[in-house]
């Protein structure tokens, strides 16, 4: 269920982010940064103003309205999820019992393993469709935990009002345009979690594994293709 | 299907009661301490409140960012130039000394001051940063009369709850609640970087509101209404932003 939402509310962040972006596709590092501050990078993107200087010939339909509304709410439903998502974890052991990799499997030897496995044949045998391998679990883990996090803290961090309550949110980054960079960042790592989360999924038999989150048992091999 | 039992019939319904009860008593606190914004209306509308809510409960008292005198930015930028606005040229030519400030609505002593009136009150100045939604940002020193002074100063009665401010733009206006209407750093802005503010920057009149974005600090201020609600101005929906599609309340 939390999952789900999660989904949805994320792809909603997504969406929007992209939009605000849209009305200035440069980053700076450090406190400020204007049209007239040389950028640290900018996107190959048409912006959705006209004091942008793109270097394409239009400017694009204004979104940021509903697109900061949008990105806002579902901000609160991502993270009022998470905690409750977060805190169900631990008090069910989810974390430690599915997460947690395992003591032996704790190497490095054992992480490469799980690739050269999934990269020699792509189908997962019975054992992988009832728990989670250590590259999995590692990367659950730091989606949990590092990812989510981040971009919350990082968005926060452009809070002018969230900055004046608890400045050393803003500060310990390095100033409000790094705020900015390093949200767009983090956002892209989990972007691209997103893609290879779903071309897993999708390897693995996208039916039998949606069914499997939808009704919570793992049925196997049931599919003669 | 399982069939429900007493016990969890009788917890569940006692649930849903305490959290009936308990959206009422948060409803009434809310509208109490002026934790509703007034664009609640709509799909955005509960993000929007849990936003304004949040801030407002974690800021009451905290003051934006200040920074030191190195770090004001040598080349900053601003989005509009001068109102294409025959009253603002004429005054412009003027040098603004026809420049008034019309202060009204739940005051002991309607006003209306010119720009040397208000640099009769108590000055001050600020080094903070002006950020704009679209995610660009710049320090400057602001110098102006903070708004307090001018509403200690026109006698502002108890019963307001906003104060809502009009640029000469006459598409152009805004308001802020008692708690950013009265905080320290909100200034009736007429001076930048030690000289006069210039009229790309909002001069010769702008409002300061920097624990907010840029876009509610609005430009070339000729009025300022205090007042128990929104409700009357526009379409009641605080400022001309809602209207535009943008969120009333700015600290996010």
């Amino acid at each position: 269920m939390t999952h789900w939402i999660t989904v949805i509310s994320f792809l909603a962040l997504l969406i929007s982010g992209a939009e605000i972006v849209i009305s200035h596709p440069r980053f700076y590092w450090g406190e400020v940064g204007t049209v007239r501050t040389p950028p640290l990078f900018t996107l190959p993107i048409p912006s959705s103003r006209d004091t942008v200087p793109t270097g394409y010939g239009y400017v694009m339909p204004d979104q940021n309205g509903w697109s900061r509304y949008l990105h806002f709410q579902a901000a609160w439903v991502v993270v009022l999820t998470g905690l409750l998502y977060v805190i169900s974890g631990f008090l069910t052991g989810h974390f430690r019992k599915n997460l947690l990799p395992t003591r032996a499997d704790r190497t490095w030897r054992a992480f490469w393993g799980v690739i050269a496995k999934s990269l020699h044949r792509m189908t997962p045998d019975a054992e992988d469709a009832r728990s989670y391998n250590v590259v999995q679990r590692t990367a659950y883990l730091a989606v949990i935990f590092v990812l989510f996090p981040l971009v919350v803290w990082t968005g926060l961090a452009m809070s002018p009002a969230f900055t004046s309550a608890a400045p050393v949110a803003v500060t310990a980054l390095g100033g409000r345009q790094s705020a900015r960079t390093l949200h767009f960042f983090v956002s892209g790592f989990l972007l691209i979690f997103l893609v290879i989360h779903v071309a897993m999924v999708y390897l693995a038999g996208f039916k039998s594994r949606v069914r499997a989150m939808i009704t919570g048992r793992a049925v196997i091999a049931e599919e003669p293709k | 299907m399982k069939s429900i039992s007493r016990r969890k019939f009788m917890t569940t319904g006692l649930a849903a009661t305490a959290g009936l009860a308990g959206l009422a008593a948060a409803d009434h606190v809310a509208h109490r301490y002026g934790l509703i914004p007034p664009d609640h209306g709509g799909i955005y509308g509960p993000g929007e409140t849990l936003t304004y809510a949040a801030q407002r409960l974690l800021t009451r008292h905290s003051l934006a960012r200040e920074f030191p005198r190195s770090m004001i930015s040598k080349s900053p930028f601003a989005n509009e130039t001068a109102p294409p606005n025959d009253a603002f040229k004429r005054l412009q030519a003027g040098g603004f000394s026809d420049w008034r400030l019309s202060v009204d609505g739940m005051v002991a002593r309607p006003a209306s001051l010119s720009l040397p009136d208000l640099r009769s009150l108590p000055v001050r100045s600020q080094i903070t940063e002006v950020a704009c939604e679209e995610g660009w940002s710049y320090i400057a020193e602001w110098i102006g009369t903070p708004l307090i002074e001018v509403l200690n100063a026109v006698g502002i009665l108890p019963q307001a709850r906003y104060v809502a401010y009009f640029s000469i733009d006459s598409n152009w206006w805004d308001s802020i609640d008692m708690g950013d209407a009265l905080h320290p750093q909100t200034f009736l802005t007429w001076g930048m970087n030690d000289g006069d503010l210039p009229v790309s920057f909002g001069g010769p009149l702008r409002m300061r509101v920097p624990r907010q974005l840029g876009y509610k600090s609005v430009k070339y201020i000729t009025h300022l209404t205090a007042t128990d609600t929104l409700k009357k101005f526009g379409k009641g929906l605080g400022s001309v932003e809602p209207e535009g599609g943008y969120a009333w309340y700015a600290g996010i």
